[in-house]
């Protein structure tokens, strides 16, 4: 437990803080609180000028996110009978009928398996490679470890023809299995380095204690340095499944049919009715949950964790 | 419990020699200290008995086995880090009873085991409290209850003290010793403090650049050290050293100390050439028809004793006398050396010379 020695600051200073970072935070958050409110407006709303605050919310945008709509004339729309469901109804209004499922869900889906896949792996074979780093020695240590670094000296997509012809041949193209280790190959360096550096931190007495409890290697290291190194283990996972979650480029040149993502999916949703700008904000919404959520999961990790052991217990 | 035996063991990082060619026997029982300066390869030799480090060479037995490529898990010992290592993310129940499970020890077993030991150190009301916000103090407790519970061979212990304040050091050390006495277990404990070693230990080990320098009962390296760099580093102040240029023959009782002959005890080994006279500060007296003279350079009062330091042809020397004689700075005094406890070093090497006196404790090779 560390002990703070900080003079209490004046209240001046706490509401000159205090508008500074709700400011930011306002600054920060408005894209999002746009979007979020675009995708519970008619596509009318949506392109008003001036902008409309105030609007009466509707759940279209959701609903045309996930299908697919066709328009039928008057007469066949009267053949086919009252709607039955409510999504029925909300697009009978436009003429329109729902004619099936988009891939919507598919490609979120997609997002899923490969986002958090590629996240596990980072995680699993980064922990294993910093532990190793961190605590053996291995020979010409330094200069695998610049090594590592240096594949992240360059952006990825600076190799995404390479990368192109090698999944071509190899079957890689447009598969789950491609695209997670592709991510985890541009994700790994990060995460030797980021988990290197909190293992580093963690004194190897508590091993050394563990070994002399009669524990083998594996268990201290699972059973003691996993748990303190968890922290660390939560913000790298963060930046790694924001990378892979966010990731376009690779995902529009690699994938289209099979493994689609949401990235580049979400833009296709314009073209399908007109400017449906409330379809892609309610997808962009959805997009946003999952890594929103597994942050604030983690947030209590995080805060620890990016200032990067600066902070000690 | 068990008897530990180091023998010729040696270890080096690379290039550099940590310890060299250390042997000396650790009795079944016994509390003995690993003592030196900072650097000088007590953690390393501990480690190596704990099968934390691989000696290069040489040999470490326990109970007759020799257990140089044992790894620490199959030793049977326990082991007080400095800083403890108590397991941050577990509470103190878990912590101490963790050797424990690792043994696959039923559950009640176990909390019976965990809350005898909580009792004997006095630390039921922390079980589960935890180890984040404890003290110094209590962490030093559930340290050396995860090292007691398991009830091993023997117990290291790596100035198990240091992070502890000098109040509590005190009692802390106090503590330590009786739950030895009680337990009777083998227990080796680094320091670098002389005077924990003196007041602890049964036997020490005194270890400088790697070497041992010294081993044996805390009183007999006192009085008798084997090197001149054992003399200076234990006793506070420590031992006078009077560096002149003389002989001694076999058998021989004086030295020439500029023109002045010291009684020393009968030599069973001759030396000439450089050597040194070590005297102790409680072995100096003041006498004024003594021929050798010291001017009062200095005195500083501890209360029951002084230490007055005097300035002689040979350099500077401590006497500690009682407080009650009365000295004056820059009087002129002479110097009185209790013929029965002296030593003499040859100044090159350092080793001391083989007397009437020492022959008993060093039983140089
Ligand atoms: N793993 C290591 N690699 C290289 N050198 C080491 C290693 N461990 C110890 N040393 C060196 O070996 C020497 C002895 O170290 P050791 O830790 O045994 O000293 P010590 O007597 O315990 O000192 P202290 O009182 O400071 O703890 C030191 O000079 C140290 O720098
Ligand atoms: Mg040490």
């Amino acid at each position: 437990m560390s002990s703070y020695s900080v003079t209490e600051p004046s209240l001046r200073q706490k509401w000159v803080a205090g508008i500074l970072v709700v400011g930011y935070a306002l600054i920060t958050i408005l894209p999002l609180i746009w979007i979020i409110a675009t995708g519970f407006k008619t596509p009318s709303d949506a392109i008003a000028y001036p902008p409309k605050t105030f609007f009466t919310p509707t759940v279209e945008g959701y609903v045309n996110v996930f299908t697919t709509r066709t328009r039928l004339s008057q007469e066949q729309l009267q053949a086919l009978g009252e709607p039955t469901t409510w999504y029925d109804k909300l697009v009978r209004k436009d003429g329109l009928v729902i004619s099936g499922p988009s891939r919507f869900a598919e490609r979120f889906t997609n997002s899923v398996i490969i986002g958090f896949g590629s996240t596990v792996l980072c995680i699993v074979l980064g922990t294993v490679a910093a532990y190793a780093f961190s605590r053996f020695k291995v020979p010409l240590k330094d200069d695998l470890l610049f090594f590592i670094l240096s594949t992240r000296m360059m952006p990825p997509i600076a190799v995404a023809i390479p990368i192109f012809l090698m999944f071509r041949s190899l079957g890689l193209s447009d598969t789950h299995a491609g695209m997670i280790l592709l991510y985890t190959a541009v994700n790994l360096s990060l995460s030797v380095w980021l988990l290197k550096g909190f293992i580093d931190e963690i004194p190897v007495e508590y091993e050394e204690a563990a070994l002399i409890d009669g524990y083998t290697r594996f268990q201290a290291f699972y059973k003691v340095v996993l748990p303190q190194a968890a922290t660390g283990i939560a913000s790298t996972a963060i930046f790694c499944l924001i990378f892979a979650w966010n990731e376009y480029a690779f995902a529009v040149l690699l994938t289209s049919g099979n493994a689609q993502t949401a990235p580049p999916f979400i833009p296709t949703i314009i073209g399908v009715s007109g400017q449906d700008w409330p379809a892609v904000a309610a997808g962009a919404t959805i997009f946003l949950v999952p890594v929103m959520v597994f942050t604030i999961l983690l947030r209590k990790h995080l805060l620890r964790g990016i200032t990067f052991g600066a902070v000690r217990k | 419990m068990a008897q530990i035996r180091i023998q010729n063991v040696r270890k080096e990082f690379g290039a550099f020699t940590a310890v060299r060619s250390s042997t000396f026997t650790i009795e079944d029982g016994e509390f003995f200290m690993l003592l030196g300066p900072s650097g000088c390869g007590k953690t390393t030799t501990l480690r190596m008995m704990a099968g934390l480090e691989l000696p290069t060479s040489g040999e470490i037995f326990i109970d007759g086995e020799e257990v140089g490529m044992k790894p620490a898990s199959q030793r049977d010992i326990a082991f007080v880090f400095q800083m403890f290592a108590l397991y941050p993310h577990m509470n103190v129940r878990k912590n101490i009873s963790y050797p424990l499970v690792s043994q696959g020890m039923k559950r009640e077993a176990v909390s019976a085991r965990v809350a005898d030991v909580a009792r004997i150190l006095r630390i039921e009301h922390l079980l589960d409290k935890p180890v984040g916000g404890l003290s110094g103090g209590d962490r030093q407790r559930v340290a050396l209850g995860r090292a007691i519970v398991r009830r091993p061979k023997a117990f290291f212990m790596d100035e198990p003290l240091g992070a502890l304040d000098a109040e509590f050091r005190e009692h802390m050390a106090e503590e330590l010793r009786a739950l030895h006495d009680r337990m009777g277990a083998t227990t080796v404990y680094v320091t670098h403090d002389q005077l924990e070693a003196m007041q602890m230990g049964d036997k020490i080990v005194v270890m400088n650049h790697g070497v041992v320098e010294q081993f044996g009962k805390p009183q007999q390296i006192y009085d008798w050290p084997a090197t001149k760099f054992v003399a200076q580093f234990i006793g506070s102040p420590s031992m006078n050293f009077l560096d002149f240029e003389g002989m001694i023959g076999i058998g021989g009782d004086s030295v020439e100390l500029g023109g002045v002959k010291v009684h020393v005890p009968a030599a069973r080994e001759g030396r000439a050439g450089r050597l040194t006279l070590g005297v102790r500060p409680e072995h100096v007296a003041f006498r004024d028809d003594a021929p050798y003279r010291g001017r009062v350079s200095a005195v500083e009062y501890l209360g029951t004793t002084q230490i007055v330091t005097l300035s002689t042809e040979h350099g500077d020397v401590k006497a500690r006398i009682s407080s009650g004689q009365a000295v004056r700075e820059e009087e002129l005094v002479g110097l009185d050396f209790d013929a029965r406890t002296l030593s003499l070093f040859d100044a090159e090497s350092g080793k001391v010379l083989i007397s009437e006196g020492n022959e008993g404790v060093l039983a140089h090779g």
